[in-house]
């Protein structure tokens, strides 16, 4: 039995949020002072969450004293904590940055949703029972649609639909899986069903289409179609949140059921060589990309790529878990700061279509550097988190004598040199589009909210130890491994 | 027997998911492969000794609610993505 974490700080991140979205909308007024308090109580809970994690180990806070199989319970265990993290960081500054963007009715909706897709990101990293996790990726896929169709404008409605259906679709694959479980094992919680898991047909079939269904969601080539066109027409905190956290929230499943249940071999290489399809192939769609938004979206295809490249390394034991997580966080940090500096640029600028765009110019210069260290944590320079990651996997790969792996590892970063530098000559070195006399108005942010996530990319590359230090702590409930 | 036909109700709409063009083909598949999945949680809560068990139904209506309101969403977000096509 996992211990009771004492203060129910998870509770708190789960409830504030959900709280904040219901008030904003029932009093549909002052929304963004609601967001704001709101975003400051969740992000101290959140920061409770994650010492309870380094000093107690994993926690169970079980809700209403009714404990598992009966009732629902909050597991807080070293992966939930960084993931909470991870979700908050990116949270608050895209929040910061939206603030800019939305105003007046329809601001209030925007933060109803905004706060909305935090409780339920927050509910989702921390559940453990198959049926909540459903609910709670429903949730998620609802109101991310609904923020990638936010800005009215024809493209977006019809990327977010294409968007929900994929979202649907994927849920109803996981749900199917999950109904055949509870066919054959009568349960529904993970720590219950790891206990009884055969590795016979059905429950791999079961696994199978949960599998599918969630690789649907997180964006894994070929199943990437949906992805470019919402990722990069939704606003620009939006783009995000969606390439950052909500793609993640799928992958973080998929790690941990497969953590838990330990498919064949087989079913590893199938995702290494997946992983490695969209590496190449979402470095190419960015290398194309006419526009800067749609480049980075196409840049999420092939870091989500290196996410999956290393799920054989993981199974043979090469590759620890602390490579794929710090990677997850890096990317979330650096791919939301260059969305977020990319629609700084774009405001200023008055288009982000890549042949014309000139350099934003000394008001900017936050946004400029933002994209450009978060550019190079993509590309797994050192000192970023990013170049750590790839370090471990690189090293890990060759260990294994698993070249191939390697091979897609150095391409790919090369690849990523050429997408990013592509944007950011771009900025430094045509001439400015705002002259530097006067005082330009802005309307657009400045990217100090990028900058401020790109410097967290950097600051990941100095205390990877941190992440080993939080899973050590916690070890994860699949901690057999 | 109702697994079965559950099964069969699911597939037949992740094919019509895949082929069909319109959008409003699309929502209906997905509530045929909802309808599939509901049929074998309804067929699993069988027990021919008397007492089902619970937990299947009561998924299964958390799961109409979310279908229920994820096609209000879809068939509101269909209309106006089709307003816009039609207009350009």
């Amino acid at each position: 039995m996992i211990p009771d974490p004492g203060l129910p700080w998870v509770l708190l991140a789960v409830l504030a949020p959900l709280a904040g979205a219901v008030l904003a909308f029932v009093l549909s007024l002052a929304a963004a002072q609601i967001a704001a308090i709101v975003g400051i109580v969740t992000t101290v809970s959140v920061v409770g969450a994650l010492r309870q994690t380094i000093e107690q180990g994993a926690t169970a806070y079980v809700i209403g004293g009714w404990s598992p199989p009966l009732g629902i319970a909050l597991v807080n265990d070293g992966i939930a904590a960084m993931m909470l993290g991870m979700t908050a960081t990116v949270f608050v500054a895209a929040g910061l940055a939206a603030s800019r963007y939305v105003q007046g009715e329809r601001g209030v909706l925007f933060w109803v949703l905004f706060l909305g897709l935090w409780a339920s990101l927050n509910a989702h990293f921390l559940s453990g029972d198959l049926f909540n996790l459903y609910v709670t990726l429903e949730l998620v896929g609802l109101s991310a649609v609904a923020l990638t169709g936010f800005t009215l404008k024809p493209a977006a409605l019809r990327a977010a639909l294409n968007y929900l259906y994929v979202s649907l679709g994927g849920s109803l694959l996981y749900l199917m899986g999950v109904a055949l479980l509870y066919r054959a094992y009568g349960a529904l919680d993970i720590a219950t069903l790891a206990s009884m898991f055969e590795p016979d047909l059905p429950s791999f079939t079961a696994l199978g289409l949960m599998t599918l269904g969630l690789l649907l969601k997180s964006a894994l080539f070929p199943l990437h179609f949906w992805l470019p066109a919402a990722h990069a027409n939704a606003a620009a905190p939006v783009s995000a949140l969606l390439s950052a956290v909500v793609v993640k929230a799928a992958f973080y499943l998929i790690l941990r059921l497969w953590l838990e249940f330990a498919p064949p071999p087989g079913a590893y290489a199938c995702l290494g060589v997946l992983g490695g399809g969209a590496v190449i192939w979402g470095s190419i769609g960015a290398l194309r990309a006419p526009r800067l938004k749609l480049l980075i979206a196409y840049s999420t295809v092939a870091q989500l790529g290196y996410l999956f490249l290393a799920f054989p390394l993981l199974n043979e034991g090469a590759v620890a878990l602390e490579a794929i997580l710090l990677f997850a966080l890096t990317h979330a940090v650096a791919k939301a700061a260059m969305f977020i500096a990319a629609g700084d640029i774009a405001t200023a600028v008055g288009h982000d279509r890549l042949g014309q765009l000139k350099d934003p110019g000394r008001p900017l210069a936050p946004a400029k550097f933002a994209f450009a260290i978060a550019g190079v944590s993509i590309i797994g320079l050192p000192p970023t988190g990013g170049f750590v990651a790839k370090w471990l996997m690189l090293t890990g790969s060759i260990d294994a004598g698993n070249w191939l792996i390697a091979a897609v590892l150095i391409v790919g970063s090369l690849l990523a040199g050429a997408y990013v530098f592509r944007a950011v000559a771009r900025f430094f070195v045509s001439r400015p589009a705002i002259a530097a006399i006067g005082t330009p108005v802005l309307v657009g942010g400045r990217g100090w909210e990028a900058l401020g996530l790109a410097t967290a990319s950097l600051l990941l590359g100095f205390s990877s130890g941190l992440v080993e230090m939080v899973l050590r702590a916690a070890e994860p409930l699949g901690g057999s491994r | 027997m109702f697994a079965v036909a559950g099964v069969a109700l699911f597939g037949i709409g992740c094919m019509g998911l895949l082929r069909s063009g319109t959008d409003l083909r699309r929502i209906l598949a997905l509530n045929v492969m909802g309808v599939g999945v509901f049929n074998v949680l309804i067929a699993t809560a069988y027990d021919p000794a008397g007492a089902s068990d619970p937990v299947p139904h009561a998924l299964v209506i958390t799961g109409i609610v979310v279908a229920v309101s994820a096609t209000a969403f879809a068939l509101v977000l269909a209309r106006a993505a089709g307003r816009d096509e039609d207009a350009d």
